[in-house]
This record gives C-alpha cells, structure tokens and sequence, in this order.
C-alpha cells in the first residue's frame, strides 16, 4: 500500500515539474525578444533564407560544435567497445536479388539526395545533420544487402577528421576575418536565395554533413560487428 | 494544453518501460521512447498557433513564424540521441557477447 503511495506522490511531482515548466510559455502568440530578432535580423545579417539554419550555424555555431564533438565522442565509444572481433561470423543467406540490385541501383541516389540536403541547407529545409544521417541510410541499406561487404575505414576516417579539421579551420577564419568565433560572414553574403550566398553557411555545413555522415556510417559498420 | 499532457504521458510510458523491463534492448527502446517525447516538449514549446515554418521566402515573408531556437536545438539533439542510442546499443552487444543473454537479473557478476 505504501509503494503505490510513493508511486503516486513521486508521479505527482514529476507531473507538477512538467506543469511548471510549460505553464509561463503555453499559450503563446507572439515570439519572445529573442526569437524575434532571429527572424528580423537574420535574413539581413547572415543572408539565410532558413531561419533554422542561420541559429545553428551562425548565432549558435559553438553550441553545434559542442554537439560535433558529442557525437564524435559517442563514435568514437562504439569503436572502442565493439574493437574485439566476433570469431565466427555466422552464416546467414544471401539477400535475395531484388534487394541487392535495388540497394545498388538507390546508393548513388541516396548519396545525391544527402549531398542536395546539405548543400541547400540555407535555403530550404534540411542541413549538415540531415544530409549526413540520410547518406549513412544508403550505406546501411548496402550493409543490409551485402553483409560481407567491407567499407575502407581509413578512408572513412580521413573524411572524418578532414571535415572536422576544416570545421574549426573555418570558425577560426571567422575569428581572424569578421566578427568572432565561427562567424560565418567572412565570406561575401552574396544574393540573397542563391545557392552561393550566405556566407560561409553552405561550407561550414557541408563539413558537418560530412563529418556527421562518416561518423554514423562508421558507427554502423562497428555495429555491424565483423 | 492537452498536447502538453499527452507528451508527459509518452515520457511517463518510457519510464514505466525503463522501470519495469528485464529485457536490456527493451530498456534501450523506453529511453528512446522518452528522449522523443522530450523533444515533441521542447518543439511545443516554441509552437505559435497558426504560424509557419521559418523558412522565408518571397510567398511567406509577412507570415507570423514559430520560434527557430527550440528547432535548431532539438534538430542537433535527434543526431546526438542517434549516437547515444548506437552506444548503449555497443553495450548490450558487449553484455551479450559476456554473459549470453539479455537479462539484466542474469547479468549480475557485479552484485554483492
């Protein structure tokens, strides 16, 4: 009797934590200050037609480098835990014709479409972390088709730290040439809704797209386990 | 309102699932379960009712915008929870390979 007692009183207050927290921010129909000056000044002041895009990269760019180095972390963990190598790998059938072919024909399509997502992520919907998880959906779907398949890992990590050296690279070209620490205007901001416009926005973010796809593809391909 | 509690009811559902399962991979699917349902939180927090994504373009550019802020955040948050997940998904692999099961009653060399 007494367990369900704490049970309940522990709901409540977990309950009371989410009430609190929602409760000033609810009904809301009108940005904050904050927010609001995202959506004034940021087309002006870092040329992006995402608004989304322009807090991640521009005026949250050392946060989203946090989370680069977060996942590299994360990567890095699965490689180190699945490092001893099952002894036999079990034999299982073949996948069947139809996905093999299919996985074959879709790679190079799925690739086009990540490398699309990012390249356009100051323009329309997507970006460096989306792009990245869809071109490791290709190569999961490979590894599904073809499980004996080997990927060449130390190619893999070359374009991993390559992109993340140049990521850094660039933030401090930002600290040297404009404003501060990955400040994305020390490139020409360009026509506004142009492919080559804001800034360093479409490269800074297709580093991310690449570190980001080759550390998950790398990440499945330890899980993969042989 | 009632989307606000409908998202703690999916939090409180990952966490009967973390509570109450033996099944490691089981465990593994609650706390994914409730990371999602904190992400939806944070979404709703930046929610306007009737407003657009923040995408401007020549069609839209009067239009009111939800709050870019909680989107970029939980955008970087769905990868980084992709990764957290492959790595607690690395240890169970790890477990399962030591002790040959799921189990967590069965794993327990480090009791006592």
């Amino acid at each position: 009797m007494a367990k369900y007692f704490v049970i309940i009183i522990l709901l409540i207050l977990l309950f009371l934590i989410f009430w609190n927290l929602q409760k000033n921010t609810a009904p809301r129909n009108r940005l904050d200050l904050l927010s609001s000056r995202y959506i004034d000044q940021g087309p002006r002041e870092v040329g992006s037609a995402n608004l989304v895009t322009a807090v991640v990269v521009a005026y949250r760019g050392f946060d989203t480098l946090g989370e680069v180095i977060v996942l590299f972390l994360a990567a890095t963990g699965v490689g180190f835990l699945m490092q001893k190598r099952q002894k036999a790998y079990p034999k299982s059938n073949p996948a069947s014709e139809i996905l093999r072919t299919g996985s074959d024909v879709l790679l190079p399509v799925i690739i086009l479409t990540g490398t699309y997502i990012f390249l356009h992520g100051h323009l329309t919907p997507g970006g460096g972390f989306q792009g990245g998880v869809v071109i490791a959906s290709g190569f999961l779907l490979q590894f599904l088709a073809r499980p004996e398949s080997r990927i060449k890992v130390r190619k893999l990590h070359f374009i991993e730290s390559i992109s993340g050296f140049f990521y850094v690279l660039s933030g401090l070209a930002g600290l040297i040439l404009a404003g501060g620490f990955l400040d994305s205007r020390f490139l020409p901001l360009g026509k506004w809704g142009e492919l080559i416009s804001a800034g360093a926005i479409p490269l800074i973010y297709s580093f991310i797209g690449l570190k980001v796809g080759s550390e998950l593809v790398g990440i499945l391909n330890n899980l993969k386990g042989d | 309102m009632i989307l606000f509690i409908l998202c703690f009811v999916l939090f409180l559902i990952g966490l009967y699932g973390v509570v109450t399962k033996r099944n490691l991979i089981k465990i593994i699917i609650s706390i994914a379960i409730m990371e999602y349902s904190i992400n939806l939180f944070f979404i709703l927090i930046g929610y306007i009712k009737g407003a657009t994504a923040p995408i401007i373009n020549d069609e839209v550019q009067a239009a009111v915008f939800v709050d870019p802020l909680p989107q970029a955040m939980i955008l970087t948050a769905i990868v980084i929870g992709l990764a957290t997940t492959a790595l607690l998904l690395a240890i169970a692999i790890r477990l399962y390979r030591k002790y040959g099961t799921f189990d967590i009653r069965k794993i327990n060399s480090l009791k006592g």
